[in-house]
């Protein structure tokens, strides 16, 4: 089967994921109404401003639309997106999907004169991933059965929850298509189960 | 941490690169002029996905006349304290001691602004010493590119700001887009010679050669003073907007601050932008070109 990634693109990086995908030869939409949905077998949430993307979700009625699409197509949520994943936040000004359980700190390691640059330590492949981290959230009171798939000094930057994955850095940035490939084959073998 | 630093080529630096990464982040959306916590509020409630802090907005500075400057660090202070979306600040070209101040203040992108008055008419500040992004504007690609090489993560082809009048940003934006257009055309062995002609470092125009684009985001500022305005430089090829008086200086400007921000968002569907462009109240009264005499157009400081 092939698969057609939605990218919701509402604010944020959106177009450097439809070019990651495209390195890997997978077909993708930007997705700006909750009817393009439809067309897609699995959907990627950007890096972007929480707010911004929370709000213009609300306006639109994306809330519904991708709960119910979550509960039998994978989802990839990236920075902002790992925000809108999470079950908790600790802004009111976001509000979340609650597709994974977790608790996400918006801007955990400061404002921009702190983003940086790390090697981070992925679970699934042995070699570490030159990750760029801008303004970005962090992971907390993480349930016992969500999966750790990176790390960063001590931290949690990368998570999985069945079909869905979230992280705090950003895999679309770089030339390195890792990343999206793994959630890409994650995506294939819950599509055959 | 690991560091590709390379004092050859400082832009592709992984300092740089986060810079770079802030701006991609902000692509797609809209960049709110505020010049208090209230309008901030009002701005990050409307789905900006950025402030700008400044002390006067343009179509103010433009009427005061006098020299305009850094805001106050207090005011910038209680806006981060506000929002929790990244807050720009506006520095002078080539004064690099108000960035200094700005990057003290931990603020997340810095504006060197042809809207305040320039305090160097020869030398643009070097960027690439500072650890926050800065933004610039251009009129043309040999302007954007010599931006780009003394380190600006982000460039705004600029409009005429406080103007209320979008010809300004078309004509640059076009300028723009035309010119890369056509490096793509040109064989290698005419790169040089575009460089000399532009003024431009020689690695970038091959960079705009073989992509047809920036190797920085570009966004579009100065003039935008409706939905449809954000509609037409997104379609232009505008990655993002800045908004200045168009909203603080229309008598609706929580309702416009929301209808600019689905614009620019649905910027190629008629349907959304008719929706969002009814029942608004007057947009900000504007001003003909031929109105600001030549040596008051903001847009023609810089080089």
């Amino acid at each position: 089967m092939t698969i057609t990634v939605g990218v919701l693109a509402l604010q944020g990086a959106y177009q450097k994921h439809v070019k990651s995908l495209s390195r890997l030869g997978v077909e993708s939409r930007l997705i700006r109404k909750p009817g393009e949905l439809q067309a897609c077998s699995a959907l990627i949430i950007p890096g972007g401003e929480s707010t911004t993307i929370s709000l213009l979700m609300q306006e639109y009625g994306f809330y519904p639309a991708i709960k119910s699409f979550a509960e039998n197509h994978p989802v990839l949520g990236v920075c902002a997106g790992l925000i809108l994943m999470a079950d908790e936040v600790d802004d009111k000004r976001v509000t979340p999907l609650k597709l994974i359980a977790f608790k996400a700190r918006r801007n955990f390691y400061g404002r921009q004169v702190h983003s940086f640059t790390a090697d981070v330590t992925l679970n699934f492949d042995h070699r570490p991933f030159h990750a760029q981290f801008i303004r970005a959230p962090g992971i907390e009171e993480l349930s016992p059965e969500v999966e750790v798939l990176a790390s960063h000094n001590d931290e949690v930057v990368m998570i999985g929850a069945g079909k869905h994955i979230a992280l705090s850095f950003h895999p679309e940035l770089n030339d390195d298509t890792r990343i999206h490939n793994y959630w890409l084959s994650r995506c294939k073998q819950t599509a055959s189960n | 941490m690991k560091n590709n630093n390379n004092e050859s080529t400082p832009y592709a630096n992984d300092d740089f690169k986060v810079k770079v990464g802030l701006a991609e982040m902000l692509k797609g959306g809209t960049i709110m002029d505020v010049t208090n916590a209230e309008q901030a509020k009002i701005a990050e409630d409307a789905g900006a996905c950025a402030v700008m802090a400044l002390e006067r907005i343009p179509s103010d500075i433009r009427r005061d006349g006098g020299v305009a400057r850094m805001s106050d660090p207090d005011m910038i202070q209680q806006i981060k304290d506000t929002v929790s979306i990244p807050v720009m600040a506006k520095c002078r070209i080539g004064h690099f001691a108000e960035a200094q101040i700005i990057q003290a203040l931990e603020v997340d992108f810095i504006d060197e602004s042809e809207v305040l008055t320039p305090a160097d008419e020869a030398n643009h500040i070097y960027k690439h010493d500072f650890k926050v992004p800065f933004v610039c504007g251009a009129t043309n690609l040999g302007e954007a590119l010599r931006r780009i090489g003394e380190g600006a993560a982000m460039i705004r082809t600029k409009g005429e700001a406080g103007s209320g009048n979008i010809v300004e940003a078309v004509r640059h934006m076009r300028a723009l887009q035309n010119e890369m257009q056509r490096l793509t055309t040109l064989g290698r062995e005419q790169l040089m010679s575009v460089a000399k002609d532009m003024g431009a470092p020689y690695d970038l125009v091959c960079y705009v050669a073989e992509h047809g684009e920036l190797p920085v985001p570009n966004f579009s500022a100065g003039g935008i003073a409706t939905p449809a305005d954000a509609a037409l430089v997104r379609q232009l090829g505008a990655q993002a907007v800045f908004v200045g008086s168009g909203i603080f200086k229309s008598e609706d400007p929580a309702a416009r601050a929301v209808a600019i921000v689905k614009a620019t968002t649905h910027f190629d569907d008629a349907t959304v932008l008719l929706e969002v462009s009814r029942g608004l109240q007057p947009g900000m009264k504007g001003l003909e070109m031929s109105e600001i005499p030549e040596e008051e157009r903001l847009a023609a400081r810089g080089w």
